[in-house]
């Protein structure tokens, strides 16, 4: 029952909003943020409950009929850490589409939709529910910015739209073959014994697919800047925050459990593709003339850490795929909703246009230049431990190709340096005299994500340490435990 | 006092503590903010003179996983003794300094708390047991660094020379994560005296790797040939900042941080040969770009550059004692000149040597001050830079004789540019458009203070050396004799050319210009790392990700539209169409699901 209310909460209270859209807008976001506000404490207590019983898992849903059930959940180490990071993101988003006037109803449900949507992506424990809950992540998020987007929106939606639903047509047909060929439609009674061995190599491959898009894995990340630019914030905040995160989560769930050999065989492969995200990503990043395309292609630099991180397989890596995933979660949700305030302020992304908001927006600069440190990796935030554990644990597998990561390191620190040059740096503008400084609505967004940054930066073992079963478990089964 | 005993980390803790209560007061504190900042270095001086019989240490666990952990540790040693003291007595000096240099600067309780967090992040380098805890205060300095040379963050130039020492840097660092990389995989562990343990037993390649990416971090926090290019540029910062990060503290780190792993280099000959010759090329080559440099700050930048030069060939010949030595000196000697200068443009309006002159008799204590900072930066006895450079020498000498003769040279220049700027600010007529003025007793106290260290610290060698287990080395009568002589001719070389105008003779314009600029090192990385990478970073967005790849996603987007016509009438269509397709695949899932579970 508790885990059915998780995925409920946000889903009746997206019904809740829609009806409640004829009232006037304050009325609306009022209840959105009350309907996610008791879904972070909800999700808090259930975190400190699942994470202090051994073993660290919970399951829910309707059992008493598990045989023919398919609302099945369950929660372990894996999910834990996603799904908190779901509920705070959720609120995050409400607080930042707080000025919304465009039909809010409707945004603020299909805000708390695509959070239901999202949190039953974790929960779920049965392979149609899975794949139904995945797909149905797209349909909210689709509007959002097809709806509520900047000028491209219409082809980024449809982008975003076909780019993921093909990936997950293939992961579809690979979650058929198990499901057909083994008949075992639980996923926590899933296991490398339990797919046929010539099987395997296809399934790992078909589920990659639909992984890859996800993450996404360089080269099939065009969507994801495109989709950023034309995304609303909230947009944005969710889309980098917590939907990226579906991706690696996918390859540590299904793909590594499913074909341990396959992934052992194909890591090579990952660690090759990760290293290039990291190092491209950040190149890329290094290019861009718009802030929101500059954090969007610094996430594929940071997803890129994810993807080497579980290439790499041993229980340290694992742990530390799970502290970047969370850790990107944080810092992009942060620099996202910046950029967003900065645009309703100043209406352009351009880094030419912009400059000198020291002087004129100190509290937001102030912010900016926090969560461009943090972005950058710098040490005592959230970015550091992960990526770190990554480095050493990498360099046992993949030896002297580090040395690329490094370089990624520094073009992690060229890309970040630019963004704060370039925006809050240098003198005054006449162009932007007068701007507003952050409102209390706005603080209240920003300032428990810097917080929380700060927290991971110094205690990483508050997430790591509910992923060490998982990882352990996980890196036995690929051979790297 | 048992308390600081107990808890070194309190020399953290207590300076993070007054960061953050100074910024989240940053409209409210006002003139109070200095005052309150300082109990930070007093802190830390206070857990450095408690653990000067041996500290304590302990460990808070990171991260666990399985069997696998990393742990920050503290760990107050012999070592850590000495720089809490140098960073203690530096940082407390500069506190007070800067309540009378930065009055009425919009931004003060901004840089007291900068400061006080600098503070906690050097104290948090010196007093790690571990290379993680070791890496964070490192990078946390650096972050300082950056956020205070850009302290005046609307002027360009300041904001580019922030970006710039960020960079370079980083660039060390991240040779240090891969030396890191390497010993975790060879050894199991990061914490040092784990590390340290197994130096002797690890593969020569690979303690030689390890060393050479460690002395990559190190070249570039303390500004060593080719990475030294940040570190003029950084003079963009406050001066007393300049005194503090640049001169004293952050930047002798690198040789912290190689005296605190010693035994990996000692295993290690060719990271060691390595130190010792990117040491000397830098101690004779900054020398030389010292005494071209209009601006005073630029002077000693230089100069800092090449006294860490000093340093880096101390301990490429294995004399880390030594190179301590002269750490400490330094930072005595450094520090002052840096706090003289600053005293010097807050009373005459300007940095440029060219349009100071004569300040001695407006100025005389300030003068008074920078005189002994001179004498002590030149090698002349019995100031303390006189007995720790004689030990560098020596030691360098002994080891490595063309590096030993190519230190002497270098002194002779430190003479001749220290003579060279002293004759231009504070000699001769004065060429300033402003009357110039004597700075208050809160910037002169402090200056007071370390002029003293500048000239007494000398006898601070044997209880040094003793203190850090070794034996001084005592004084070599030849030696010092040579160098005292060489620099006395350099000194008055450098009075007799000291002109104010641009160019000294114009015979040299030429090799003046080349040696102004640093002998192109700049021009060239410029021209061939920061120009290059950022076409590349063009072309890899506009062919590369654009026109390649996005492309290629594009392209068969199109070709399938074309062929189904499916997404032409997609994008004509409206909401409707969109639900309808979205009910397609519900109703397709449905049917999926229901199948399975039947």
């Amino acid at each position: 029952m508790t885990l059915t209310l998780l995925a409920l909460i946000p889903l009746g209270g997206a019904a809740l909003v829609w009806v409640t859209g004829r009232f006037r807008p304050a009325t609306v976001r009022v209840a959105a943020l009350v309907v996610a506000l008791i879904q972070l404490a909800f999700t808090c207590v259930l975190a400190v409950t699942v994470a202090t019983h051994t073993p660290a898992t919970m399951t829910g849903g309707l059992t008493s009929a598990a045989s023919t059930s398919f609302w099945l959940l369950r929660v372990d180490g894996l999910a834990l850490p996603l799904i908190v990071l779901t509920s705070l993101l959720g609120v995050i988003a409400v607080l930042a589409s707080w000025r919304v006037e465009l039909r809010p109803g409707a945004h603020f449900a299909l805000l708390l939709g695509l959070q239901a949507a999202v949190t039953l992506v974790f929960l779920a424990d049965h392979l149609v529910l899975f794949y139904a809950a995945w797909e149905a992540v797209l349909i909210p998020m689709f509007f959002l910015i097809g709806g509520w987007g900047h000028e491209g929106r219409r082809h980024a939606a449809m982008k975003f739209f076909i780019y993921t639903f093909a990936g997950s047509a293939l992961m579809l047909i690979g979650l058929l073959l198990v499901g057909f060929t083994t008949g075992e439609l639980r996923i926590s009674a899933l296991s490398s014994g339990i797919l046929d061995p010539t099987l395997r190599t296809l399934v790992f491959w078909l589920l990659v697919a639909g992984f890859a898009v996800k993450v996404p894995i360089v080269p099939f990340h065009t969507w994801l800047p495109e989709a950023h630019v034309e995304a609303p914030t909230a947009g944005s905040i969710m889309l980098a925050g917590v939907l990226l995160k579906m991706g690696g989560y996918g390859l540590l769930r299904f793909a590594l459990p499913l074909a341990p050999e396959a992934a052992h065989a194909a890591a090579p492969v990952f660690a090759t593709l990760g290293i290039i995200g990291i190092v491209y990503g950040a190149v890329v990043a290094l290019a861009q003339t718009d802030l929101k395309r500059l954090v969007a292609y610094s996430s594929i630099a940071h997803m890129g850490f994810v993807v080497l991180a579980i290439a790499t397989g041993s229980p340290l890596a694992l742990a530390a795929a799970m502290l970047v995933m969370v850790a990107h979660g944080l810092t992009s949700a942060l620099l996202f909703l910046l950029v967003g305030q900065l645009y309703e302020r100043t209406h352009t992304r351009s880094l030419a246009r912009l400059g000198g908001l020291l002087a004129t927006l100190p509290v937001w600069a102030t912010i900016f230049v926090f969560a461009s440190l943090a972005s950058l990796g710098l040490p005592g935030l959230a970015g550091f431990p992960g990526e770190l554990v990554t480095f050493l644990e990498g360099f046992a597998s993949w030896g002297w190709w580090m040395v690329a990561v490094a370089l990624g390191v520094v073009l992690a620190g060229a890309y970040s340096l630019r963004a704060i040059r370039e925006v809050a740096q240098g003198p005054e503008k006449p162009e932007w005299a007068g701007l507003r400084d952050l409102d209390l609505i706005e603080l209240a967004a920003a300032v428990p994500l810097a917080l929380l940054i700060v927290v991971m930066g110094v205690w990483p073992s508050v997430v790591s340490g509910v992923m060490d079963p998982v990882a352990r478990a996980l890196s036995a089964l690929v051979g790297r435990g | 006092m048992s308390v600081l005993h107990e808890m070194p980390y309190l020399a953290v803790l207590v300076p993070l503590a007054l960061a953050v209560v100074l910024a989240a007061g940053v409209r409210f504190w006002g003139n109070a903010a200095a005052w309150i900042a300082l109990l930070g270095p007093l802190t830390g001086l206070a857990v450095g003179i408690a653990s000067i019989g041996g500290g304590t240490a302990g460990t808070f666990t990171w991260i666990r996983v399985g069997q696998t952990v990393l742990r920050l540790g503290y760990d107050a040693n012999a070592l850590t003794v000495v720089m809490l003291l140098v960073v203690g007595v530096v940082a407390s000096c500069v506190m007070v300094f800067s309540i009378g240099y930065m009055h009425g600067e919009k931004g003060y309780v901004r840089y007291y708390a900068l400061l006080s967090l600098f503070t906690a992040a050097m104290a948090a380098l010196v007093l790690a047991a571990d290379l993680v805890s070791l890496f964070v205060g490192w990078e946390l300095v650096g972050a300082c660094s950056f956020l205070l040379i850009g302290f005046w963050y609307a002027k360009p130039s300041a904001a580019e020379a922030a970006r710039k020492a960020f960079m370079v840097t980083r660039i060390g660092d991240a040779a240090m994560l891969l030396g890191m990389a390497v010993l975790w995989n060879a050894t199991g562990t990061l914490e040092l005296s784990a590390v340290l343990g197994k130096a002797a037993t690890l593969a020569p390649g690979v303690a030689t790797a390890a060393a050479i990416c460690v002395l990559l971090g190190a070249v570039g926090k303390s500004a060593q040939f080719p990475l030294h290019i940040w570190l003029p540029d950084a003079m963009e910062g406050p001066t007393p900042v300049s005194a503090l990060i640049h001169a004293a503290t952050m930047v002798a780190a690198g040789v912290f941080l190689i005296a605190r792993v010693w035994p990996l280099f000692e295993v290690a000959p060719a990271a060691r040969g390595l130190a010792l010759t990117l040491g000397t090329i830098t101690a004779l080559g900054a020398a030389t770009v010292a005494l071209a440099q209009r601006d005073i700050k630029k002077v000693l930048a230089w100069s800092t550059i090449s006294q860490l030069g000093f340093m880096f060939a101390a301990l490429g010949v294995g004399a880390w004692p030594v190179a301590i030595f002269h750490l400490v000196t330094h930072a005595a000697f450094k520090a002052l000149l840096f706090l003289s200068a600053g005293s010097v443009i807050h009373g005459s309006g300007t940095q440029d040597l060219a349009e100071m002159g004569g300040l001695a008799k407006k100025m005389p204590l300030t003068a008074a001050c920078w005189i002994a900072g001179v004498v002590s930066l030149a090698g002349i006895p019995p100031a303390a830079g006189f007995f720790s450079k004689d030990e560098v020498v020596a030691s360098v000498l002994h080891a490595a004789p063309w590096a030993g003769v190519a230190l002497f040279a270098a002194s002779a220049l430190t003479a001749a540019y220290a003579a060279r700027a002293t004759r231009l600010a504070f000699f001769g007529e004065p060429r300033g458009a402003k009357p110039a003025h004597e700075s208050p007793w809160t910037m002169i106290a402090p200056l007071a203070l370390l002029a003293v260290g500048a000239l007494g610290l000398g006898f601070a060698g044997a209880p040094l050396a003793a203190l850090l287990g070794h034996e001084a080395e005592p004084l070599s009568v030849p030696i010092a004799a040579t160098a005292v002589s060489l620099a006395l001719v350099g000194a008055f070389l450098g009075w007799r050319s000291a002109r104010p105008e641009a160019s000294a003779d114009p015979r040299f314009a030429a090799l003046t210009r080349a040696a102004y600029s640093g002998w192109g090192v700049d021009a060239f990385a410029d021209r061939f790392v920061v120009r290059p990478a950022t076409a590349l970073a063009r072309m890899a967005d506009a062919m590369g990700d654009r026109l390649a790849i996005d492309g290629l996603a594009e392209g068969v987007a199109t070709m399938a539209s074309r062929v189904g016509g499916l997404l032409a009438e997609i994008q004509s269509g409206d909401g409707q169409w969109y639900a309808a397709l979205m009910a397609t695949g519900v109703v397709v899932l449905a049917a999926a699901a229901v199948w399975l579970v039947r």
